[in-house]
C-alpha cells in the first residue's frame, strides 16, 4: 500500500529554473515528473519553441503547441526578461531559494547577461547550473548551426538507420533534444547526490551532438574493437557474422522477428512448430537451433531458411502473431503506430494514458503517462502546461512580495 | 583501484544483476561517477553480450566482446551460481551491503531465486530495488520476452524508420535499450534522496515500452488531439526544405542540410553558386519548397556530389545553415569536438588491449567522473569482492569455492 500523497514525490522539496527552448526543455519535464517545483522562465511574449508544430487542431498558436505541450506539462510558467536590470535583480532573487537552473542559450551568452555560473555561486552557492547546448560550451564547433537531422548525422544514428541502397534516414520523430533532456536530467541528480552529501552545487557543460552519440549502439565500438564501420541493412540487422531479417510484411502490415540459434534457439524452433502446424516451413522440421551459433553461420544458409517464413507471416495479422508468439514463447513484436501504441493492452492495463483538462481549450486531452512506477509514490500530473506567465502572480507578487504596482511598471518597462 | 578525488557518488553501493544493455548501462555511469559497482555474473548465465562479435583480434573469448566491454567498465565482477543455496546466500549478503540493487530479468526470475522486492526488504527494509523490463512488472504482457531490437517495434520507432514509398527500413541499434538509462539514473538518485528524507526505500519499476513511448510524447498529442499517427518521412521535415541526407564524394558519403528559412535559404544558394535559384517561382517561397521538394533534393545532390561530406558541412556552416556529416563509426573516434571533449578515454584491458571506452554527454565542473578500470573478466573480482566487500573469511571463501558457488 502506498501511503502518499503529493508532497511525498521523490523531488517534491527541490525547485527548477527553466530557462531552456526545445533543446533543453525536456529536461525540466522528467525533473517534474519526479516531483520537482519546475518554474519555467519565459521571455515576455512566449518562449519562442511554443511556435513549434504541431498544434492543437492544427491552429497555430503559442498556447495549442502540442510538442509545447509534451514537454512542459507539470510545469509553472513566469514571464521575465533577464535582459534587463529589473530582470536580473529578480532572477537573482529567484536563484536564491533554487536547487538547478537549466538553460540552453548559446555558449557565453549567460555570461553576456552576468548571469553566469561565478556570478550565481555567489548567490547560492548549493546551485546546480545545467547548460544545454548544440555541441558544448568550447570547442571549434562550438558555434555550429544544428539541428535533429545534424545531431542525429553527426551522433552516428542515421548511418546505421535505413536502406542500403538509399540514404541514411533520421527517425522521423525528433529524438535528439529528448536524449539531451533526459540524459540532462540524469547529470543533474548526479549532482544533486553530491550537493546532498557535501554541501556543493557546481556546473554541468552538456553536448547534444554527443547526447546522441551516447545513445548510438554498435557505432562506435565496432570501429574501435572490430575495426569496421557498421551500416544500415533495411529489413535487416546486424548479429555476428550475418544479418538475419528483422522486418516482415504480414497481412495487415509489418512485424519483427529474427531467426534465434544458440541460447535463445528454442524461441525458433517454437516458430517453426507453430508454421508447421499449418503446413508451412516444413523443411526446417529436423534443425536443432540450439547447436547452431551466429559466429558460425553464412549469410547465404540464413536467407535460405528465412524465406520458409514468408508465406507464414502473411496468412496472419499482426495481432494474431503477436498473440501466438506470446503464448508460444516466440519473440515477435507488431511493427506499431502511435495510433495502436494508444491502442495496446499492456498500456491501459498499467494506466499510462492520463486525461488533462484544458480549460481554455474547452477539452480534455489524453498524455503520455510518467514512464516509470514506484512502490512507494505515483508520479502524477500536477499542472496542465502552463500559459504564458500564467504564474507571475503566484511568484512575483505572493511570493517575492512584489506589489501590484510595481508589477504594473515592470509590465510596461517590457520586464515581465 | 578507488580514486581518491570524489567523483560525485563515492560511497555509494551498487549491486547489479543486470545484462544486455539496459541495466549495464545505467549502472556504468553511476560507476563512472565513483559508486561501487558489483555485477553479478555465472558461467550458467553469461552476459549474453559475452557471446557477441566483434571480438577483438577477431578471436573468440568471453572477455575479448566489444559490446560487453563498452557497457561495463569501472564494475566489479563476481560469479555466483544463484542456483545453488549458498549462491543466493551470498547475493543475500551482498543486498545488505548495498543501497541500490539492479536487474533487467523476465520479472518473476529474482522471486525464483529468493531475491524478489519483498525478500530485499526484509533483509534490509531501506533497500533500493530497481527492476528493468521491457513492459513491466505487471500487466498482462509483463512477462512477455524480447530485446530492444524488436521491443522498438512495439513503441512505434521501427514504422518511423524509413521512406513513404517502402516497408519501414529501421535501425541497426536497439533505440529503446538508450532511453532506459536515463530514467534509471534519474530515478535511482531521486530514490536515495527520498530515502535520505523519510527513510524509506522503495521498487522502482522501470520499463522501455513506457519510457520508449516517453520520446514520442510529441507525436503521442498529435494523434489523441489531432488523429494525425505520424509516418516514416524518410529525411523529410513538416515544416521545412531543403531538409535531408545528400550523397557526397567517396563511397557511401552522406552530408545533411537542413534550411530553415527565407534567409538561411538566400544564404544556402549564393554558397552553392545557384542565386538564381532565389528568384525561381517554384523555390522562392517556403511553402513553394515544400511542394518541389523532391525535385529541390535532386538538385542539391547534384551539388553535394562534388564534395566531400566535411567540405559540404564547412560551406553550410559558414553561410549560417545547420549541416553536419553523417558519421560512421570512424568518423566519430575522429570528429574533432568529440576530440575536444574528451570523448574518448584510453585505458588497457588484459586481454583486450589498450582501447578507447566512452564517457557521458555531460561534463560536471567539480565531480567530473573518470573511467578507472576497465570492462572486468569473467569473475575477475570474485575473490576481491568476498574478502574485501564481505570480509568472508580464508576457510569460508575456499569452502565455497569447492562447492562450485562461484561458477
Amino acid at each position: 500500500m502506498k501511503e502518499q500523497n503529493v508532497s511525498s514525490l521523490p523531488l517534491t522539496p527541490y525547485r527548477v529554473l527553466d530557462l531552456t527552448d526545445e533543446k533543453g526543455y525536456f529536461c525540466g519535464k522528467v525533473l517534474g515528473d519526479f516531483g520537482a517545483d519546475v518554474i519555467k522562465i519565459e521571455r515576455p511574449g512566449g518562449d519562442p519553441s511554443r511556435n513549434k508544430g504541431p498544434f492543437y487542431h492544427n491552429i497555430p498558436h503559442p498556447e495549442r503547441s502540442l510538442s509545447w505541450f509534451a514537454c512542459n506539462i507539470n510545469k509553472r510558467s513566469i514571464t521575465l526578461n533577464i535582459e534587463s536590470l529589473d530582470g536580473q535583480e529578480i532572477f537573482k532573487r529567484l536563484v536564491k531559494n533554487a536547487h538547478f537552473i537549466v538553460e540552453s542559450f548559446p555558449p557565453g551568452y549567460m555570461e553576456k547577461v552576468g548571469l553566469d555560473y561565478t556570478e550565481l555561486e555567489k548567490l547560492n552557492p548549493r546551485i546546480i547550473l545545467v547548460s544545454i547546448t548544440p555541441f558544448g560550451q568550447t570547442g571549434p564547433c562550438k558555434d555550429y548551426k544544428a539541428s535533429d537531422i545534424v545531431y542525429m548525422g553527426m551522433g552516428g544514428m542515421m548511418y546505421i538507420s535505413g536502406d542500403p541502397d538509399r540514404a541514411p534516414i533520421r527517425i522521423s520523430v525528433e529524438q535528439s533534444y529528448f536524449q539531451a533532456g533526459a540524459q540532462a536530467a540524469s547529470a543533474a541528480m548526479i549532482a544533486h547526490y553530491h550537493r546532498q552529501m557535501t554541501g556543493e552545487g557546481q556546473k554541468i557543460d552538456l553536448s547534444i551532438h554527443e547526447s546522441v552519440v551516447c545513445s548510438t549502439h554498435l557505432t562506435s565500438f565496432f570501429w574501435e574493437i572490430g575495426g569496421k564501420n557498421v551500416r544500415r541493412e533495411g529489413d535487416r540487422v546486424s548479429r555476428g557474422t550475418v544479418s538475419p531479417r528483422m522486418i516482415w510484411h504480414c497481412k495487415d502490415g509489418y512485424i519483427s522477428w529474427r531467426i534465434w540459434v544458440a541460447q535463445q534457439g528454442s524461441r525458433t524452433r517454437a516458430l517453426v512448430e507453430w508454421a508447421n502446424s499449418e503446413g508451412k516451413a516444413e523443411e526446417l522440421k529436423d534443425l536443432d537451433w540450439e547447436k547452431m551459433d551466429f559466429n558460425h553461420l553464412t549469410q547465404e544458409r540464413l536467407e535460405l531458411w528465412e524465406k520458409n517464413f514468408i508465406e507464414f507471416f502473411l496468412t496472419h495479422t499482426k495481432t494474431e502473431l503477436y498473440e501466438g508468439a506470446i503464448k508460444r514463447g516466440i519473440i515477435l513484436f507488431p511493427i506499431n503506430t502511435v495510433k495502436d501504441l494508444r491502442e495496446d493492452i499492456q498500456l491501459q492495463w498499467r494506466d499510462f494514458w492520463l486525461e488533462v483538462e484544458h480549460k481554455e481549450l474547452a477539452d480534455t486531452i489524453t498524455y503520455p503517462g510518467a514512464p516509470i512506477k514506484s512502490s512507494e509514490f505515483d508520479c502524477q500530473i500536477r499542472y496542465r502546461p502552463p500559459l504564458i506567465g500564467e504564474h507571475n502572480e503566484d511568484i512575483y507578487h505572493y511570493e517575492l512580495g512584489i506589489t501590484q504596482e510595481e508589477l504594473v511598471v515592470l509590465k510596461e518597462g517590457g520586464c515581465i | 583501484m578507488e580514486s581518491g578525488k570524489n567523483q560525485g557518488l563515492n560511497g555509494l553501493r551498487i549491486l547489479d544483476f543486470s545484462w544486455v544493455i539496459a541495466g549495464p548501462e545505467t549502472t556504468r555511469y553511476l560507476a563512472f561517477h565513483g559508486a561501487t559497482v558489483v555485477k553479478v555474473e555465472s558461467k550458467n548465465r553469461l552476459d549474453i553480450f559475452r557471446s557477441y562479435i566483434p571480438m577483438a583480434g577477431g578471436i573468440p573469448g568471453v572477455n575479448r566482446c566489444g559490446a560487453f566491454d563498452a557497457y561495463n567498465s569501472d564494475k566489479y565482477d563476481i560469479m555466483l551460481d544463484l542456483n545453488k543455496e549458498k549462491g543466493v546466500d551470498v547475493a543475500k549478503r551482498l543486498v545488505t551491503w548495498a543501497d541500490v540493487v539492479v536487474e533487467n530479468f523476465m520479472p518473476g526470475t529474482m522471486e525464483k531465486w529468493g531475491l524478489g522486492y519483498n525478500d530485499l526488504k526484509e533483509l534490509k527494509p531501506a533497500i533500493i530495488m530497481v527492476s528493468f523490463s521491457m513492459q513491466g512488472q505487471t500487466g498482462p504482457n509483463s512477462r512477455v520476452a524480447g530485446f530492444g531490437t524488436e521491443l522498438q517495434s512495439l513503441v512505434g520507432y521501427t514504422s518511423l524508420i524509413g521512406w513513404p514509398d517502402r516497408p519501414p527500413s529501421g535501425t541497426n541499434s536497439p533505440y529503446t535499450d538508450f532511453v532506459v538509462p536515463w530514467y534509471g539514473i534519474t530515478a535511482i538518485m531521486a530514490a536515495l534522496d527520498y530515502r535520505q528524507r523519510t527513510g524509506r526505500g522503495q521498487h522502482l519499476d522501470i520499463g522501455q515500452l513506457e519510457t520508449g513511448a516517453s520520446f514520442l510524447s510529441s507525436a503521442i498529442l498529435d494523434y489523441t488531439v489531432n488523429n494525425k499517427a505520424a509516418g516514416p518521412m524518410g529525411d523529410h521535415s513538416d515544416y521545412t526544405a531543403p531538409h535531408g541526407a545528400y550523397r557526397c564524394k567517396g563511397d557511401d558519403k552522406w552530408c545533411v542540410i537542413a534550411v530553415h528559412n527565407d534567409s538561411e535559404w538566400r544564404s544556402f544558394c549564393q554558397a552553392i553558386g545557384h542565386p538564381e535559384w532565389t528568384k525561381e517561382p517554384k523555390f522562392s517561397t517556403l511553402l513553394g519548397r515544400k511542394k518541389n521538394e523532391d525535385e529541390l533534393d535532386k538538385l542539391v545532390e547534384e551539388w553535394a556530389v562534388g564534395y566531400t561530406p566535411e567540405e559540404v558541412m564547412e560551406k553550410m556552416q559558414k553561410c549560417g545553415v545547420a549541416s553536419g556529416i553523417v558519421a560512421t563509426g570512424q568518423d566519430i573516434h575522429s570528429d574533432p569536438q568529440i576530440k575536444h571533449r574528451g570523448h574518448f578515454k584510453l585505458l588497457d584491458h588484459k586481454e583486450i588491449g589498450l582501447h578507447s571506452y566512452e564517457t557521458p554527454s555531460w561534463r560536471l565542473s567539480k565531480t567530473p567522473g573518470e573511467i578507472r578500470m576497465p570492462s572486468p573478466c569473467l569473475g575477475e573480482h570474485t575473490e576481491y569482492v568476498c574478502r574485501e566487500i564481505l570480509g568472508i573469511s580464508d576457510e569460508e571463501f575456499i569452502e565455497l569455492f569447492q562447492d562450485g558457488v562461484f561458477e
